[in-house]
C-alpha cells in the first residue's frame, strides 16, 4: 500500500478554487518542487493558507503570485514579499491577516475536528473586526473559526511508503498543523524509506493524516 | 556603547535565572548578548525552537535553523524543535515568562502598538498579537522618541494597537517606566544629562514619579 506517486499525478488533485495549505516560515519548510509543479499546472483562483507568500523576485509562492493564480492570501506576514504587498495594493489579491499562532491553531482545530475556539490574541485589535468577543474569567477573547483547507503541500525530512513523516529543526514550523488539516494532503519528502525504518518513536505525523508522498530529493 | 546597546543591556538585567524569553526582532535581539553568563536562560523563537544558541558563523550556517527574522541561529544542547501549533501553545498558555519586543507606540495604560501604521496597507502582523497576549511578562524596549523627534510614550496609542494593557515595563535610552495597577510609574533614570522635566517634555503619556526613583550618580 504505497501513496509515493509523482509530483505531476499527486498535483492533478488541485482545481482551480481549491484552498491550498502550503508549508514553511518564509523558504525553510517550504514544499519548492510541488510549488515549482503547481505553477505548471493550468489552475486559477487558488486560495492560500500559508504564514508567507514566497520572497520577492518569484520565489516559492511568489512564482504562482506572478502567474495571477492567487486570488486570496489567508496568512500573518506578507510584507517580506513586496511582489505581494504590490498585488494587494493593486486589488489583484484579496488578503487575511491573522496572527501568526491564530493561523496555527485555527489549522490545528481544523485537523482536529474542533469548531473554532476563543483567544486572548487580537482581542480589541483591528484583526478582531466583525468577531464574536467574550469575556472568560474577567478577559476578553474572540473567537476565531478552524481552517479545513482542499489541499496541502507539505516538506517533510522523511517519509515512509505508508505516509509516516518526521522533519527537520525549524523547517518543521507549520507542516504537521497543515497536513492533518487538509482534506488531500501531499508530502514533498528528501528522502523516502521503507515501512520500518522511521522509528515509531520519533514519527511526528502518522500516516492516516498523509494522501499522497512524492520524492522531493534534497 | 550605542543607545541600541544600552537599552539592551538595562533589558537584560530583568531576565532571571532559568526564565524562558522570546526576544523581538531589533533591540531585543540584541538583549542576548548581555544575559550573564551565569544564569541559565532559555530563548524561544515562535518558528519553533526552544534553546536558540548564538548566530553561527558563515561556514557554519545550517538552513534549515533560524529564528523568527528568518536569520540563521544555533541550537544549544538541550534544544527542542516543535510544530507552530505547539510553539504558539507554549505562547498563549503562558510557558514564556518573558517577552522583549519593541513598539511604535506605548500607551500609559500599557497599551502596545507595534504592528500596523495608519494610511499604510496592513500586510503583516507575524506573531506579535499572540506574544503580548500571552507571553507572562511583556518589555518592550524601544528608543524613546522616533527618528524625527516625535514622542512615542503617549497617553492613548494613535497607530492601531497590538493588545490593551500588556506592557508591564519599558525601557528607552533615558528612562524605566514601570506599569502597574493601571499606572504608568517612572522608575530609573537611565541617562545623567536628562532631567526630570526634560523627561517629561518628550514624554506626553501621565505618569507619577517612583518614590524609590533610581537615577545614575554623576
Amino acid at each position: 500500500m504505497s501513496k509515493v506517486v509523482s509530483i505531476e499525478e499527486a498535483l492533478t488533485h488541485i482545481k482551480d478554487g481549491d484552498t491550498i495549505a502550503v508549508g514553511g516560515f518564509g523558504l525553510v519548510g517550504c514544499p519548492i518542487k510541488l510549488v515549482d509543479g503547481l505553477s505548471e499546472r493550468p489552475v486559477s483562483r487558488l486560495t492560500i493558507i500559508s504564514n508567507n507568500l514566497g520572497e520577492p523576485g518569484g520565489l516559492g509562492l511568489g512564482k504562482i503570485l506572478h502567474q495571477n493564480k492567487i486570488s486570496k492570501a489567508i496568512g500573518s506576514f506578507f510584507t517580506s514579499n513586496i511582489d505581494a504587498v504590490k498585488y494587494a495594493n493593486e486589488g489583484k489579491l484579496e488578503v487575511e491577516l491573522v496572527p501568526q499562532g491564530t493561523l496555527a491553531e485555527r489549522l490545528r482545530a481544523g485537523g482536529a475536528g474542533i469548531g473554532g475556539f476563543f483567544t486572548k490574541t487580537a482581542a480589541g485589535t483591528l484583526l478582531a473586526k466583525g468577531k464574536e468577543s467574550r469575556i472568560i474569567e474577567g478577559e476578553e477573547y474572540i473567537f476565531e473559526s478552524p481552517l479545513i483547507p482542499d489541499v496541502a503541500l507539505i516538506k517533510a525530512k522523511k517519509a515512509d511508503t505508508y505516509g509516516n513523516l518526521i522533519f527537520s529543526k525549524t523547517a518543521r514550523n507549520f507542516n504537521p498543523d497543515m497536513a492533518k488539516a487538509a482534506k488531500i494532503t501531499i508530502v514533498e519528502a528528501e528522502e523516502i524509506v521503507e515501512v520500518g525504518q522511521l522509528n515509531p518513536e520519533e514519527i511526528v505525523v502518522p500516516h492516516l493524516f498523509v494522501n499522497y508522498v512524492v520524492n522531493g530529493g534534497n | 556603547m550605542g543607545l541600541k546597546e544600552k537599552i539592551a543591556m538595562r533589558a537584560a538585567q530583568e531576565i532571571n535565572d532559568g526564565d524562558i524569553v522570546n526576544l523581538g526582532i531589533g533591540i531585543p535581539t540584541l538583549v542576548a548578548d548581555y544575559i550573564p553568563k551565569n544564569k541559565s536562560v532559555f530563548l524561544h523563537t515562535e518558528n519553533g525552537l526552544l534553546g536558540v544558541g548564538p548566530t553561527p558563523l558563515p561556514e557554519e550556517i545550517d538552513p534549515e535553523i533560524i529564528n523568527a527574522g528568518k536569520l540563521p541561529v544555533t541550537a544549544l544542547i538541550g534544544a527542542s524543535y516543535f510544530s507552530s501549533s505547539e510553539s504558539f501553545g507554549m505562547i498563549r498558555g503562558g510557558h514564556i515568562d518573558v517577552a522583549i519586543l519593541g513598539a511604535l507606540q506605548v500607551a500609559e495604560n500599557g497599551d502596545i502598538a507595534n504592528w500596523a501604521i495608519p494610511g499604510e496597507n496592513i500586510l503583516g502582523v507575524g506573531g506579535a498579537m499572540d506574544l503580548v497576549a500571552g507571553a507572562k511578562k511583556v518589555i518592550v524596549t524601544t528608543q524613546h522618541c522616533t527618528k524625527n523627534g516625535e514622542p512615542k510614550i503617549l497617553p492613548s496609542c494613535n497607530y492601531p494597537i497590538t493588545a490593551k494593557g500588556v506592557v508591564k515595563l519599558l525601557i528607552t535610552e533615558y528612562a524605566v517606566f514601570k506599569f502597574e495597577n493601571n499606572q504608568m510609574i517612572l522608575e530609573e533614570i537611565l541617562d545623567d544629562t536628562m532631567t526630570l522635566q526634560q523627561i517629561k517634555a518628550i514624554t506626553p503619556a501621565n505618569y507619577t514619579i517612583s518614590q524609590s526613583l533610581k537615577m545614575l550618580q554623576k
